[in-house]
Protein backbone atom coordinates (compact mmCIF):
# COMPACT_ATOMS: atom_id res chain seq x y z
CA UNK A 1 0.00 0.00 0.00
CA UNK A 2 1.22 3.49 -0.73
CA UNK A 3 0.47 6.62 1.30
CA UNK A 4 -2.06 8.94 -0.34
CA UNK A 5 -0.47 12.17 -1.48
CA UNK A 6 -1.02 15.02 1.05
CA UNK A 7 -3.82 17.36 0.01
CA UNK A 8 -2.70 20.57 1.73
CA UNK A 9 -0.12 21.94 4.16
CA UNK A 10 -2.62 22.21 7.06
CA UNK A 11 -3.53 18.53 6.74
CA UNK A 12 0.14 17.77 6.70
CA UNK A 13 0.48 19.48 10.06
CA UNK A 14 -2.51 17.72 11.54
CA UNK A 15 -0.98 14.31 10.89
CA UNK A 16 2.45 15.36 12.17
CA UNK A 17 2.43 13.51 15.50
CA UNK A 18 6.07 12.77 16.34
CA UNK A 19 6.33 15.65 18.88
CA UNK A 20 3.10 14.79 20.76
CA UNK A 21 3.21 13.34 24.31
CA UNK A 22 0.77 10.77 25.69
CA UNK A 23 -0.68 11.86 29.05
CA UNK A 24 -2.08 8.94 31.06
CA UNK A 25 -5.49 9.29 32.69
CA UNK A 26 -5.26 10.25 36.40
CA UNK A 27 -7.07 7.83 38.69
CA UNK A 28 -8.27 10.23 41.38
CA UNK A 29 -10.88 7.82 42.73
CA UNK A 30 -8.21 5.16 43.15
CA UNK A 31 -5.93 7.47 45.09
CA UNK A 32 -8.73 8.53 47.45
CA UNK A 33 -9.78 4.92 48.10
CA UNK A 34 -6.19 3.84 48.70
CA UNK A 35 -5.67 6.69 51.18
CA UNK A 36 -8.84 5.78 53.09
CA UNK A 37 -7.91 2.10 53.29
CA UNK A 38 -4.37 2.90 54.42
CA UNK A 39 -5.74 5.20 57.12
CA UNK A 40 -8.06 2.48 58.37
CA UNK A 41 -5.17 0.02 58.40
CA UNK A 42 -3.00 2.44 60.35
CA UNK A 43 -5.78 2.90 62.92
CA UNK A 44 -6.03 -0.88 63.30
CA UNK A 45 -2.29 -1.29 63.80
CA UNK A 46 -2.31 1.52 66.35
CA UNK A 47 -5.21 -0.08 68.21
CA UNK A 48 -3.24 -3.32 68.59
CA UNK A 49 -0.09 -1.52 69.66
CA UNK A 50 -1.79 0.57 72.37
CA UNK A 51 -4.25 -2.17 73.35
CA UNK A 52 -3.65 -4.17 76.50
CA UNK A 53 -1.49 -6.76 74.82
CA UNK A 54 1.70 -7.78 76.55
CA UNK A 55 3.81 -8.27 73.43
CA UNK A 56 6.62 -9.65 75.57
CA UNK A 57 4.41 -12.70 76.25
CA UNK A 58 3.89 -13.19 72.55
CA UNK A 59 7.63 -13.04 72.01
CA UNK A 60 8.44 -15.35 74.91
CA UNK A 61 5.93 -18.02 74.03
CA UNK A 62 6.52 -17.98 70.29
CA UNK A 63 9.25 -20.61 70.60
CA UNK A 64 8.11 -22.19 73.89
CA UNK A 65 8.57 -26.00 73.83
CA UNK A 66 4.85 -26.64 74.37
CA UNK A 67 3.99 -24.41 71.41
CA UNK A 68 6.57 -25.97 69.13
CA UNK A 69 5.43 -29.44 70.15
CA UNK A 70 1.85 -28.35 69.39
CA UNK A 71 2.98 -27.03 66.02
CA UNK A 72 4.55 -30.37 65.26
CA UNK A 73 1.34 -32.20 66.19
CA UNK A 74 -0.65 -29.83 63.99
CA UNK A 75 1.60 -30.63 61.05
CA UNK A 76 1.49 -34.37 61.72
CA UNK A 77 -2.30 -34.28 61.91
CA UNK A 78 -2.54 -32.22 58.73
CA UNK A 79 -0.44 -34.76 56.85
CA UNK A 80 -2.24 -37.77 58.35
CA UNK A 81 -5.78 -36.46 57.85
CA UNK A 82 -5.08 -35.06 54.40
CA UNK A 83 -3.41 -38.29 53.26
CA UNK A 84 -6.43 -40.25 54.41
CA UNK A 85 -8.68 -37.66 52.78
CA UNK A 86 -6.91 -37.82 49.42
CA UNK A 87 -6.77 -41.63 49.38
CA UNK A 88 -10.46 -41.84 50.25
CA UNK A 89 -11.22 -39.03 47.81
CA UNK A 90 -9.58 -40.86 44.91
CA UNK A 91 -11.22 -44.18 45.82
CA UNK A 92 -14.68 -42.63 46.26
CA UNK A 93 -14.35 -40.64 43.02
CA UNK A 94 -13.34 -43.76 41.09
CA UNK A 95 -16.26 -45.66 42.65
CA UNK A 96 -18.54 -42.82 41.62
CA UNK A 97 -17.48 -42.85 37.97
CA UNK A 98 -17.21 -46.65 37.76
CA UNK A 99 -19.91 -48.44 35.87
CA UNK A 100 -20.84 -50.44 38.97
CA UNK A 101 -24.20 -49.11 40.22
CA UNK A 102 -23.67 -50.39 43.78
CA UNK A 103 -20.23 -48.79 44.14
CA UNK A 104 -21.44 -45.60 42.57
CA UNK A 105 -24.44 -45.38 44.94
CA UNK A 106 -22.22 -46.03 47.94
CA UNK A 107 -19.95 -43.21 46.79
CA UNK A 108 -22.91 -40.85 46.53
CA UNK A 109 -24.08 -41.90 50.00
CA UNK A 110 -20.60 -41.40 51.46
CA UNK A 111 -20.38 -37.85 50.16
CA UNK A 112 -23.91 -37.13 51.35
CA UNK A 113 -23.25 -38.27 54.92
CA UNK A 114 -19.71 -37.09 55.55
CA UNK A 115 -20.12 -33.78 53.79
CA UNK A 116 -23.43 -33.28 55.51
CA UNK A 117 -22.37 -33.60 59.14
CA UNK A 118 -20.12 -30.94 60.72
CA UNK A 119 -16.49 -32.02 61.07
CA UNK A 120 -16.48 -31.13 64.77
CA UNK A 121 -19.45 -33.43 65.35
CA UNK A 122 -17.76 -36.25 63.41
CA UNK A 123 -14.63 -35.89 65.56
CA UNK A 124 -16.73 -36.23 68.68
CA UNK A 125 -18.53 -39.28 67.35
CA UNK A 126 -15.26 -41.08 66.59
CA UNK A 127 -13.83 -40.08 69.95
CA UNK A 128 -16.88 -41.42 71.78
CA UNK A 129 -17.26 -44.56 69.71
CA UNK A 130 -16.47 -46.69 72.74
CA UNK A 131 -19.88 -45.78 74.14
CA UNK A 132 -21.60 -47.95 71.54
CA UNK A 133 -18.80 -50.36 70.58
CA UNK A 134 -16.89 -51.24 73.75
CA UNK A 135 -14.70 -53.61 71.78
CA UNK A 136 -13.73 -53.81 68.12
CA UNK A 137 -12.13 -56.43 65.90
CA UNK A 138 -12.90 -59.51 63.91
CA UNK A 139 -14.56 -62.16 66.12
CA UNK A 140 -12.27 -65.11 66.69
CA UNK A 141 -9.26 -63.40 65.13
CA UNK A 142 -8.49 -60.38 67.27
CA UNK A 143 -10.32 -57.96 69.46
CA UNK A 144 -9.38 -54.88 71.44
CA UNK A 145 -10.99 -52.32 73.64
CA UNK A 146 -12.18 -49.33 71.63
CA UNK A 147 -10.95 -46.81 74.23
CA UNK A 148 -7.43 -48.17 73.78
CA UNK A 149 -7.20 -47.51 70.08
CA UNK A 150 -9.53 -44.53 69.73
CA UNK A 151 -6.91 -42.11 71.02
CA UNK A 152 -7.35 -38.39 70.35
CA UNK A 153 -4.93 -38.78 67.44
CA UNK A 154 -6.82 -41.64 65.82
CA UNK A 155 -10.22 -40.09 66.40
CA UNK A 156 -9.08 -36.75 64.97
CA UNK A 157 -7.43 -38.38 61.99
CA UNK A 158 -10.53 -40.43 61.19
CA UNK A 159 -12.95 -37.56 61.77
CA UNK A 160 -10.99 -35.05 59.72
CA UNK A 161 -9.73 -37.48 57.07
CA UNK A 162 -13.06 -39.12 56.38
CA UNK A 163 -14.98 -35.87 56.10
CA UNK A 164 -12.17 -34.45 53.98
CA UNK A 165 -12.46 -37.50 51.71
CA UNK A 166 -16.01 -36.47 50.88
CA UNK A 167 -14.88 -33.05 49.68
CA UNK A 168 -11.74 -34.30 47.96
CA UNK A 169 -13.70 -36.96 46.05
CA UNK A 170 -15.66 -34.18 44.37
CA UNK A 171 -12.41 -32.43 43.44
CA UNK A 172 -11.00 -35.67 42.03
CA UNK A 173 -14.21 -36.36 40.15
CA UNK A 174 -14.19 -32.94 38.52
CA UNK A 175 -10.53 -33.56 37.63
CA UNK A 176 -11.41 -36.87 35.98
CA UNK A 177 -14.28 -35.26 34.09
CA UNK A 178 -11.97 -32.51 32.85
CA UNK A 179 -9.87 -34.99 30.87
CA UNK A 180 -10.96 -35.06 27.23
CA UNK A 181 -12.61 -38.29 26.08
CA UNK A 182 -10.11 -38.36 23.21
CA UNK A 183 -7.37 -38.99 25.78
CA UNK A 184 -9.13 -42.14 26.98
CA UNK A 185 -9.50 -43.32 23.39
CA UNK A 186 -5.88 -42.58 22.52
CA UNK A 187 -4.73 -44.44 25.63
CA UNK A 188 -6.90 -47.44 24.75
CA UNK A 189 -5.74 -47.36 21.15
CA UNK A 190 -2.16 -47.98 22.24
CA UNK A 191 -3.32 -50.96 24.26
CA UNK A 192 -3.43 -49.53 27.76
CA UNK A 193 -5.43 -51.32 30.43
CA UNK A 194 -7.75 -49.27 32.63
CA UNK A 195 -5.20 -49.11 35.44
CA UNK A 196 -2.28 -48.03 33.26
CA UNK A 197 -4.46 -45.49 31.49
CA UNK A 198 -5.56 -44.03 34.80
CA UNK A 199 -2.04 -43.85 36.19
CA UNK A 200 -0.15 -42.69 33.10
CA UNK A 201 -2.65 -40.58 31.18
CA UNK A 202 -5.79 -39.61 33.06
CA UNK A 203 -4.65 -38.80 36.61
CA UNK A 204 -1.59 -36.72 35.56
CA UNK A 205 -3.87 -34.56 33.43
CA UNK A 206 -6.59 -34.45 36.06
CA UNK A 207 -3.94 -33.28 38.53
CA UNK A 208 -3.62 -29.98 36.70
CA UNK A 209 -7.24 -29.27 37.50
CA UNK A 210 -7.11 -30.89 40.95
CA UNK A 211 -4.00 -29.29 42.43
CA UNK A 212 -5.33 -25.78 43.06
CA UNK A 213 -8.44 -26.92 44.98
CA UNK A 214 -6.54 -29.66 46.81
CA UNK A 215 -3.88 -27.14 47.81
CA UNK A 216 -6.71 -25.04 49.08
CA UNK A 217 -8.00 -28.01 51.07
CA UNK A 218 -4.57 -28.74 52.57
CA UNK A 219 -4.44 -25.15 53.75
CA UNK A 220 -7.95 -25.54 55.10
CA UNK A 221 -6.91 -28.72 56.87
CA UNK A 222 -4.03 -26.98 58.66
CA UNK A 223 -6.60 -24.81 60.34
CA UNK A 224 -9.26 -27.49 60.67
CA UNK A 225 -6.90 -29.54 62.86
CA UNK A 226 -7.58 -26.95 65.57
CA UNK A 227 -10.94 -28.71 66.00
CA UNK A 228 -9.01 -31.64 67.45
CA UNK A 229 -8.30 -29.48 70.49
CA UNK A 230 -11.81 -30.28 71.74
CA UNK A 231 -10.98 -33.99 71.97
CA UNK A 232 -7.72 -33.33 73.82
CA UNK A 233 -5.37 -33.80 70.87
CA UNK A 234 -2.36 -31.68 71.82
CA UNK A 235 -2.07 -29.58 68.69
CA UNK A 236 -0.99 -25.96 68.79
CA UNK A 237 -4.30 -24.36 69.76
CA UNK A 238 -4.86 -26.95 72.49
CA UNK A 239 -1.41 -26.27 73.94
CA UNK A 240 -1.89 -22.52 73.70
CA UNK A 241 -5.12 -22.93 75.64
CA UNK A 242 -3.42 -24.97 78.35
CA UNK A 243 -0.86 -22.22 78.75
CA UNK A 244 -3.37 -19.39 78.95
CA UNK A 245 -5.53 -21.30 81.43
CA UNK A 246 -2.45 -21.11 83.64
CA UNK A 247 -1.18 -17.59 82.96
CA UNK A 248 -4.45 -15.92 81.80
CA UNK A 249 -2.68 -14.29 78.82
CA UNK A 250 -5.45 -15.39 76.48
CA UNK A 251 -5.00 -13.11 73.52
CA UNK A 252 -1.22 -13.21 73.60
CA UNK A 253 -1.25 -16.99 73.31
CA UNK A 254 -3.92 -16.89 70.60
CA UNK A 255 -1.68 -14.50 68.64
CA UNK A 256 1.20 -16.93 69.05
CA UNK A 257 -0.95 -19.69 67.56
CA UNK A 258 -2.13 -17.38 64.76
CA UNK A 259 1.48 -16.57 63.91
CA UNK A 260 2.32 -20.23 63.42
CA UNK A 261 -0.82 -20.99 61.42
CA UNK A 262 0.02 -18.07 59.12
CA UNK A 263 3.62 -19.19 58.82
CA UNK A 264 2.63 -22.75 57.85
CA UNK A 265 0.00 -21.57 55.38
CA UNK A 266 2.49 -19.17 53.75
CA UNK A 267 5.01 -21.95 53.22
CA UNK A 268 2.28 -24.23 51.82
CA UNK A 269 1.16 -21.54 49.37
CA UNK A 270 4.68 -21.39 47.96
CA UNK A 271 4.86 -25.19 47.70
CA UNK A 272 1.49 -25.21 45.93
CA UNK A 273 2.77 -22.76 43.35
CA UNK A 274 5.61 -25.10 42.38
CA UNK A 275 3.39 -28.18 42.29
CA UNK A 276 1.00 -26.34 39.99
CA UNK A 277 3.85 -25.48 37.67
CA UNK A 278 4.92 -29.11 37.54
CA UNK A 279 1.51 -30.48 36.65
CA UNK A 280 0.82 -27.62 34.26
CA UNK A 281 3.69 -28.67 31.99
CA UNK A 282 2.68 -28.78 28.37
CA UNK A 283 -0.34 -26.61 28.99
CA UNK A 284 -0.50 -23.29 27.19
CA UNK A 285 -1.92 -21.25 30.04
CA UNK A 286 0.96 -22.14 32.33
CA UNK A 287 3.82 -21.93 29.83
CA UNK A 288 2.60 -18.47 28.88
CA UNK A 289 2.79 -17.29 32.50
CA UNK A 290 6.26 -18.71 33.10
CA UNK B 1 -2.84 -65.56 -5.71
CA UNK B 2 -3.77 -66.17 -2.10
CA UNK B 3 -3.74 -63.07 0.01
CA UNK B 4 -3.44 -62.83 3.74
CA UNK B 5 -6.54 -61.25 5.23
CA UNK B 6 -5.88 -58.74 8.04
CA UNK B 7 -9.39 -57.47 8.68
CA UNK B 8 -12.58 -59.33 8.07
CA UNK B 9 -15.83 -57.70 9.14
CA UNK B 10 -19.08 -59.60 8.81
CA UNK B 11 -22.51 -58.00 9.20
CA UNK B 12 -21.36 -55.42 11.72
CA UNK B 13 -24.39 -53.70 13.19
CA UNK B 14 -24.39 -50.84 15.64
CA UNK B 15 -27.35 -49.11 17.22
CA UNK B 16 -27.34 -45.82 19.10
CA UNK B 17 -30.68 -46.10 20.87
CA UNK B 18 -33.15 -46.60 18.06
CA UNK B 19 -30.82 -45.12 15.44
CA UNK B 20 -29.07 -47.68 13.25
CA UNK B 21 -25.54 -46.35 12.80
CA UNK B 22 -24.25 -49.47 11.09
CA UNK B 23 -26.44 -51.87 9.21
CA UNK B 24 -24.77 -55.21 8.44
CA UNK B 25 -21.50 -53.77 7.21
CA UNK B 26 -19.02 -56.28 5.79
CA UNK B 27 -15.51 -55.64 4.56
CA UNK B 28 -12.32 -57.55 3.90
CA UNK B 29 -8.84 -56.01 3.92
CA UNK B 30 -5.72 -57.86 2.81
CA UNK B 31 -2.24 -57.40 4.19
CA UNK B 32 -0.55 -54.29 2.81
CA UNK B 33 -3.79 -52.99 1.43
CA UNK B 34 -4.82 -49.34 1.79
CA UNK B 35 -8.57 -48.96 2.00
CA UNK B 36 -10.24 -45.57 1.98
CA UNK B 37 -13.76 -45.36 3.35
CA UNK B 38 -15.65 -42.41 1.92
CA UNK B 39 -19.17 -41.19 2.30
CA UNK B 40 -21.28 -38.34 3.65
CA UNK B 41 -21.14 -37.24 7.30
CA UNK B 42 -23.13 -39.49 9.60
CA UNK B 43 -22.90 -42.43 7.24
CA UNK B 44 -21.22 -44.58 9.91
CA UNK B 45 -17.65 -44.54 8.52
CA UNK B 46 -16.02 -43.53 11.78
CA UNK B 47 -18.27 -45.76 13.83
CA UNK B 48 -17.26 -48.72 11.71
CA UNK B 49 -13.60 -47.83 12.08
CA UNK B 50 -14.01 -47.58 15.85
CA UNK B 51 -15.65 -51.00 15.95
CA UNK B 52 -12.50 -52.52 14.51
CA UNK B 53 -10.49 -51.70 17.63
CA UNK B 54 -13.53 -51.92 19.88
CA UNK B 55 -13.65 -48.28 20.91
CA UNK B 56 -17.25 -48.84 19.92
CA UNK B 57 -19.07 -52.01 20.91
CA UNK B 58 -21.04 -53.75 18.16
CA UNK B 59 -24.63 -54.87 18.65
CA UNK B 60 -24.33 -57.66 16.11
CA UNK B 61 -21.86 -59.05 13.65
CA UNK B 62 -18.20 -59.81 14.15
CA UNK B 63 -14.78 -58.56 13.17
CA UNK B 64 -11.61 -60.61 12.90
CA UNK B 65 -8.20 -58.97 12.90
CA UNK B 66 -5.46 -61.37 11.86
CA UNK B 67 -7.95 -64.18 12.21
CA UNK B 68 -8.61 -63.27 15.85
CA UNK B 69 -12.12 -62.32 16.82
CA UNK B 70 -11.99 -58.83 18.36
CA UNK B 71 -13.81 -58.03 21.58
CA UNK B 72 -15.25 -61.50 22.00
CA UNK B 73 -14.28 -65.08 22.68
CA UNK B 74 -16.27 -67.81 21.01
CA UNK B 75 -17.40 -70.74 23.13
CA UNK B 76 -19.71 -73.00 21.20
CA UNK B 77 -22.49 -70.80 19.97
CA UNK B 78 -21.87 -68.08 22.51
CA UNK B 79 -19.74 -64.97 22.09
CA UNK B 80 -18.34 -63.92 25.45
CA UNK B 81 -17.11 -60.38 25.95
CA UNK B 82 -13.42 -60.49 26.75
CA UNK B 83 -11.80 -58.82 29.73
CA UNK B 84 -10.26 -55.37 29.81
CA UNK B 85 -6.78 -56.89 29.83
CA UNK B 86 -7.53 -59.13 26.82
CA UNK B 87 -9.02 -56.21 24.93
CA UNK B 88 -5.92 -54.13 25.61
CA UNK B 89 -3.76 -56.95 24.27
CA UNK B 90 -5.75 -57.01 21.04
CA UNK B 91 -5.54 -53.26 20.58
CA UNK B 92 -1.74 -53.34 20.71
CA UNK B 93 -1.72 -54.66 17.14
CA UNK B 94 -4.13 -52.02 15.87
CA UNK B 95 -2.86 -48.47 15.63
CA UNK B 96 -5.23 -45.57 15.46
CA UNK B 97 -4.89 -41.97 14.34
CA UNK B 98 -7.66 -39.60 15.38
CA UNK B 99 -9.25 -36.60 13.76
CA UNK B 100 -8.33 -34.44 16.76
CA UNK B 101 -4.84 -35.97 17.16
CA UNK B 102 -5.41 -36.81 20.86
CA UNK B 103 -1.75 -36.50 21.75
CA UNK B 104 -1.07 -36.63 25.47
CA UNK B 105 -0.69 -32.93 26.33
CA UNK B 106 1.47 -33.52 29.42
CA UNK B 107 4.10 -35.40 27.44
CA UNK B 108 6.57 -34.20 24.84
CA UNK B 109 6.43 -35.42 21.24
CA UNK B 110 9.10 -38.04 21.98
CA UNK B 111 7.39 -39.14 25.21
CA UNK B 112 4.09 -39.47 23.37
CA UNK B 113 5.68 -41.85 20.90
CA UNK B 114 7.54 -43.84 23.55
CA UNK B 115 4.61 -44.16 25.95
CA UNK B 116 3.02 -47.27 24.43
CA UNK B 117 6.12 -49.35 23.69
CA UNK B 118 7.62 -48.57 27.12
CA UNK B 119 4.58 -48.77 29.36
CA UNK B 120 2.37 -51.19 27.46
CA UNK B 121 4.77 -53.45 25.54
CA UNK B 122 7.42 -53.05 28.27
CA UNK B 123 10.28 -52.86 25.78
CA UNK B 124 13.69 -51.58 26.91
CA UNK B 125 13.72 -47.79 27.04
CA UNK B 126 16.95 -47.45 25.05
CA UNK B 127 15.56 -49.42 22.09
CA UNK B 128 12.30 -47.50 22.10
CA UNK B 129 14.10 -44.18 22.40
CA UNK B 130 16.15 -44.92 19.30
CA UNK B 131 13.10 -46.10 17.37
CA UNK B 132 11.02 -43.10 18.44
CA UNK B 133 13.73 -40.66 17.35
CA UNK B 134 14.01 -42.40 13.99
CA UNK B 135 10.25 -42.19 13.57
CA UNK B 136 10.25 -38.47 14.37
CA UNK B 137 12.87 -37.98 11.67
CA UNK B 138 10.83 -40.08 9.30
CA UNK B 139 7.75 -37.88 9.78
CA UNK B 140 9.94 -34.82 9.38
CA UNK B 141 9.98 -33.69 13.01
CA UNK B 142 13.46 -34.70 14.12
CA UNK B 143 13.95 -31.29 15.73
CA UNK B 144 10.68 -31.33 17.70
CA UNK B 145 11.35 -34.23 20.08
CA UNK B 146 11.23 -32.06 23.21
CA UNK B 147 8.21 -30.02 22.18
CA UNK B 148 4.87 -30.38 23.92
CA UNK B 149 1.79 -30.83 21.69
CA UNK B 150 0.63 -27.31 22.53
CA UNK B 151 3.84 -26.00 20.93
CA UNK B 152 3.20 -27.83 17.64
CA UNK B 153 0.92 -26.97 14.73
CA UNK B 154 -2.00 -29.24 13.91
CA UNK B 155 -0.12 -30.87 11.05
CA UNK B 156 2.90 -31.49 13.25
CA UNK B 157 0.71 -32.93 16.01
CA UNK B 158 -0.94 -35.28 13.58
CA UNK B 159 2.44 -36.46 12.30
CA UNK B 160 3.52 -37.14 15.88
CA UNK B 161 0.26 -39.06 16.36
CA UNK B 162 1.06 -41.18 13.31
CA UNK B 163 4.56 -41.84 14.67
CA UNK B 164 2.98 -42.79 18.01
CA UNK B 165 0.82 -45.38 16.27
CA UNK B 166 3.75 -46.66 14.21
CA UNK B 167 6.06 -47.07 17.20
CA UNK B 168 3.77 -49.82 18.51
CA UNK B 169 4.68 -51.75 15.32
CA UNK B 170 1.02 -52.49 14.59
CA UNK B 171 -0.17 -54.76 11.82
CA UNK B 172 -2.87 -52.31 10.90
CA UNK B 173 -3.40 -48.58 11.36
CA UNK B 174 -6.83 -46.99 11.39
CA UNK B 175 -7.10 -43.34 10.36
CA UNK B 176 -10.24 -41.52 11.45
CA UNK B 177 -10.50 -38.42 9.24
CA UNK B 178 -6.85 -37.58 9.91
CA UNK B 179 -6.85 -34.30 7.99
CA UNK B 180 -10.36 -32.99 8.72
CA UNK B 181 -9.29 -30.84 11.68
CA UNK B 182 -6.32 -29.32 9.88
CA UNK B 183 -5.88 -25.93 8.28
CA UNK B 184 -5.92 -26.47 4.52
CA UNK B 185 -2.22 -25.67 4.06
CA UNK B 186 -1.27 -28.36 6.59
CA UNK B 187 -3.18 -31.21 4.98
CA UNK B 188 -0.52 -32.21 2.47
CA UNK B 189 2.26 -32.70 5.05
CA UNK B 190 0.11 -35.27 6.82
CA UNK B 191 -0.99 -36.96 3.62
CA UNK B 192 2.66 -37.20 2.54
CA UNK B 193 3.52 -39.08 5.73
CA UNK B 194 0.58 -41.40 5.11
CA UNK B 195 1.68 -41.99 1.52
CA UNK B 196 5.15 -42.89 2.78
CA UNK B 197 3.58 -45.28 5.25
CA UNK B 198 1.41 -46.87 2.57
CA UNK B 199 4.45 -47.29 0.34
CA UNK B 200 6.22 -49.13 3.15
CA UNK B 201 3.53 -51.80 3.03
CA UNK B 202 1.46 -50.89 6.09
CA UNK B 203 -2.13 -52.09 6.06
CA UNK B 204 -4.28 -48.99 6.43
CA UNK B 205 -7.95 -48.18 6.69
CA UNK B 206 -8.55 -44.48 6.15
CA UNK B 207 -11.82 -42.69 6.70
CA UNK B 208 -11.37 -39.56 4.63
CA UNK B 209 -12.86 -36.86 2.47
CA UNK B 210 -9.61 -36.52 0.51
CA UNK B 211 -10.61 -38.18 -2.75
CA UNK B 212 -7.30 -37.15 -4.31
CA UNK B 213 -5.47 -39.12 -1.64
CA UNK B 214 -7.81 -42.06 -2.17
CA UNK B 215 -7.19 -41.98 -5.89
CA UNK B 216 -3.40 -41.87 -5.60
CA UNK B 217 -2.82 -44.15 -2.63
CA UNK B 218 -5.77 -46.43 -1.95
CA UNK B 219 -6.05 -49.92 -3.40
CA UNK B 220 -9.64 -50.21 -2.34
CA UNK B 221 -12.32 -47.60 -1.86
CA UNK B 222 -15.48 -48.28 0.11
CA UNK B 223 -18.47 -45.97 -0.11
CA UNK B 224 -20.81 -45.90 2.87
CA UNK B 225 -24.12 -44.18 3.28
CA UNK B 226 -26.77 -44.30 6.03
CA UNK B 227 -24.95 -47.08 7.87
CA UNK B 228 -24.72 -49.29 4.82
CA UNK B 229 -21.73 -50.37 2.76
CA UNK B 230 -22.98 -49.21 -0.63
CA UNK B 231 -20.03 -50.08 -2.80
CA UNK B 232 -16.58 -51.56 -2.34
CA UNK B 233 -14.06 -52.04 -5.09
CA UNK B 234 -10.70 -51.16 -6.59
CA UNK B 235 -10.00 -47.46 -6.05
CA UNK B 236 -9.87 -46.53 -9.71
CA UNK B 237 -13.13 -48.28 -10.46
CA UNK B 238 -15.13 -46.85 -7.53
CA UNK B 239 -13.80 -43.33 -8.02
CA UNK B 240 -13.93 -43.22 -11.83
CA UNK B 241 -16.82 -45.42 -12.82
CA UNK B 242 -18.88 -46.18 -9.72
CA UNK B 243 -21.70 -48.66 -10.06
CA UNK B 244 -24.10 -47.18 -7.55
CA UNK B 245 -25.93 -43.97 -8.50
CA UNK B 246 -25.45 -42.74 -4.91
CA UNK B 247 -21.68 -43.05 -5.23
CA UNK B 248 -21.78 -41.14 -8.51
CA UNK B 249 -23.76 -38.38 -6.85
CA UNK B 250 -21.43 -38.20 -3.82
CA UNK B 251 -18.25 -38.06 -5.85
CA UNK B 252 -19.69 -35.39 -8.11
CA UNK B 253 -20.77 -33.33 -5.07
CA UNK B 254 -17.34 -33.57 -3.42
CA UNK B 255 -15.59 -32.48 -6.56
CA UNK B 256 -18.04 -29.57 -6.75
Amino acid sequence: MTMPAPQAASLDQKYEIAHLTLVPKRHIGRMVTAALVLAALAALVRAFSVGQIEWSYVRDFLFAPAILQGLQSTLVMTVAAMTLGIVLGVVIALMRVSGNPVLSSIAVGYVWIFRGAPALLQLMIWFNLALIFPTMGIPGLFEFRTVDIMTPFVAAMLGLGISQGAYTSEVVRSGLLSVDSGQYEAARSIGMTQMVMLRRIVLPQAMRVMVPPIGNEVIGMVKLTSLASVIQYSEILHNAQIIYFANTRVLELLLVASFWYLAVVSVLSIVQHYIEQYFGRGSKAVSASM
Amino acid sequence: MSKEIVVKAVDVTKLFGTFTALDKVSLEIAKGEVCCIIGPSGSGKSTFLRCINQLEKMNAGAIWVNDELVGYRREGNNLHEISDVEMSRQRRHIGMVFQRFNLFPHKTALENIMEGPVHVLREPIADVHKRAEDLLVRVGLGDKAGHYPSQLSGGQQQRVAIARAMCMRPELILFDEPTSALDPELVSEVLDVMKDLAASGMTMIVVTHELGFARSVANTVAFMEAGKMVEVGPASQVLSSPKSPRTVEFIRAVHG
